[in-house]
């Protein structure tokens, strides 16, 4: 797992559901998460994917990922080459789900950041740098098995690594 | 020593040690489910171990209902993969047609004091049943399929407690979870369980507790539990298991992060607007005049056979509105022959209403009842998120049954207190 990422902002606002990140009428391309993944977010911004590039972070506001449990909604996001999502607080399963394939989920306070800011995000120091704004923010640390599963790269890496859960 | 909230409690016995809210433990499971929509990315993650096979192939159980029957050739080779995964590691499967996850582990598989997890958000259901029961994602399910354990961290409860003891006419479980759920909004639960209790919930069969289980997940929650009694013990009768109950409930003394009081005497009819769960407002507040294109009555909140009895009191003698398409799926296959032995679908097609094969249906928008731009659907539904029903154009309303019913007869969001 990189530790340092860069990248540009892509904001969006509360209760980004997972209808909005992989909405259910491409329900059959499921089996097929590289095409899936030119879907996502489509409902929440229908350009999302032409316009991003690799590292960038898509942030939210509250309850980022309710909804179903589908983990194609943080697989795409990964897929597509974002390299974190912030937001201000997650729904669980997307949470636990984005963890689990590895895409870094972090929880500050999304209210200072916008489209377009540059960030530069430390995983194990817990910093976020906003570049363009020149402004610091700390987050919490994951508790420690969530963060021992995401250093594995996600949660089959953990299993096939430690063969049971360590706690 | 504190005493134990009833998720804390069923989590220590499964795990073995004590499970406080907070504590992060390994549990065994005794029940997983998965679905045609999650199944086969789980299937997948396992097959990246090297290895197929499941911990207890009889208590997993693979249904196919979300797109049931396949529409397209994609969802039939999806499905034709979780069949084969069922014939090489001996998983139960469940056939299209024969219904929702949650309806029929309600029906014939869980039971109080036990873990389920369900790579489907509802799979909340079961806490009806006194089973600590939560949805996951496709790999933690995998997983949990091989090693037939998961890990939790041990929720904090809010204890959601009813006020009187009897519901106003034209208002039902549904009309409940939808007020809770504007009362505490879309994120008031997250990551925490609750806790059911007061004389209404103590007196409420679980067919009504199913409903309210089923939607706790929409406020964010991990689970949404009642304690089992004689209801439950009655719930497991009917379908042949009583020798599988046991009480269990929260100890007297436990700690709840938070109490949330329901007046069950002051409530009405509820409807949730779109684009969020907790956009409800009662009914006689909602403005402007409301046409629908659509009423879809079933899924796992509201099509057992007690829904369907409502709605075939509402239609029987009258038309539905001719520019109204109503569809209806029973949540099962048993619900569907009850339903049939009743006379209720006879019912349905001389009102116009269209009747659909057991499973999800229109519900999440990959078959059978997808919205045209600008259309509204009202649902009994549990969820409608921009784009659920297969069109970000369109428009969903949550409500019951009734409320659903009687807005078929005419044509727009009506409050069925007219006619009871
Ligand atoms: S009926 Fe709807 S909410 Fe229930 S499991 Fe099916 S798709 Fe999900």
């Amino acid at each position: 797992m990189k530790d340092v990422l860069k990248g540009k902002v892509w904001k969006f606002g509360d209760d980004i559901s997972t209808d909005l990140i992989t909405p259910g009428r491409y329900f059959h391309l499921r089996s097929d998460l590289n095409e899936l993944a030119k879907h996502t977010l489509e409902d929440a911004d229908p350009d999302f994917i032409k316009k991003i590039s690799g590292g960038d972070f898509v942030v939210g506001g509250r309850n980022f990922g309710l909804g179903s449990s589908r983990e194609h909604a943080p697989t795409v996001i990964k897929i597509s080459g974002i390299s974190a999502v912030l937001a201000k607080s997650f729904a669980r399963i997307f949470y636990r789900n984005a963890i689990n394939v590895g895409l870094p989920v972090i929880i500050c306070d999304t209210d200072q950041i916008d489209t377009g800011d540059e960030l530069i995000v430390s995983l194990t120091e817990g910093k976020i740098q906003n570049v363009t704004k020149k402004k610091e923010m700390d987050f919490p640390p994951l508790p420690k098995i969530m963060a021992d599963i995401l250093n594995e790269g996600g949660l089959v890496n953990y299993i096939k690594k430690n063969g049971e859960y360590k706690i | 020593m504190l005493g134990h909230t009833l998720a804390e409690k069923i989590l220590s016995e499964k795990s073995g040690q004590e499970a406080k809210a907070g504590t992060i433990t390994v549990v065994d499971v005794d029940w997983i489910l998965m679905q045609d929509g999650t199944g086969p990315l789980a299937v997948k993650q396992i097959e990246k171990l090297g290895i197929v096979k499941a911990a207890r192939p009889d208590h997993t159980i693979i249904f196919l209902d979300h797109a049931s029957p396949s529409p397209r050739k994609e969802l039939s080779n999806d499905h034709k993969l979780l069949r084969d995964f069922s014939q090489k590691t001996g998983c139960l499967i469940s056939e299209i047609g024969k219904g929702v996850s949650h309806q029929i582990m309600a029906e014939k598989y869980i039971n109080p004091g036990e873990v389920l997890v369900g790579a489907d958000s509802h799979t909340c259901t079961g806490g009806a049943l006194a089973v600590f029961a939560t949805g996951m994602g496709s790999t933690d399910i995998g997983m949990a399929i091989v090693s037939g354990k998961t890990w939790f961290r041990v929720p904090e409860s809010f204890k959601i407690i009813s006020k009187g003891k009897k519901l106003p006419k034209g208002v039902y479980a549904k009309d409940i979870i939808l007020y809770l759920i504007g009362l505490i909004g879309a994120d008031g639960a997250t990551y925490k369980a609750l806790e059911f209790t007061g004389d209404f919930f103590k007196e409420l069969p679980v067919e009504d507790r199913l409903t309210i289980s089923n939607m706790t997940v929409e406020a964010g929650a991990k689970a949404g539990l009642f304690p089992s009694d004689r209801h439950t013990r009655a719930f497991l009768e009917k379908y042949g298991r009583k020798e599988k109950y046991q009480e269990i409930h929260a100890d007297k003394d436990a700690i709840y992060e938070k109490e949330v009081q329901i007046d069950i005497e002051g409530l009405k009819p509820v409807i949730s607007r779109p684009h969020t769960v907790d956009n409800t407002v009662f009914i006689d507040e909602l403005k402007p005049v409301t046409r629908v294109d659509q009423v879809f009555i079933g899924t796992c909140t509201n099509g057992r056979i007690e829904d369907l009895r409502i709605v075939a009191r509402i239609f029987k003698g009258k038309k539905i509105d001719k520019r109204v398409r109503c569809l209806i799926t029973p949540a099962s296959v048993d619900v569907f022959q009850k339903a049939a032995e009743e006379g209720l679908i006879e019912i349905f097609i001389r009102s116009g209403a269209t009747v659909l094969p057991p499973g999800c249906g229109a519900c999440v928008g990959v078959h059978q009842g997808i919205l045209a731009d600008g259309e509204v659907c009202l649902a009994t539904q549990n969820r409608n998120f921009k784009g659920r029903m297969g069109n970000p154009d369109s428009h969903i309303y949550l409500a019951s049954p009734a409320t659903a019913a009687y807005s078929a007869l005419t044509g727009k969001i009506s409050d069925v207190r007219e006619i009871l």
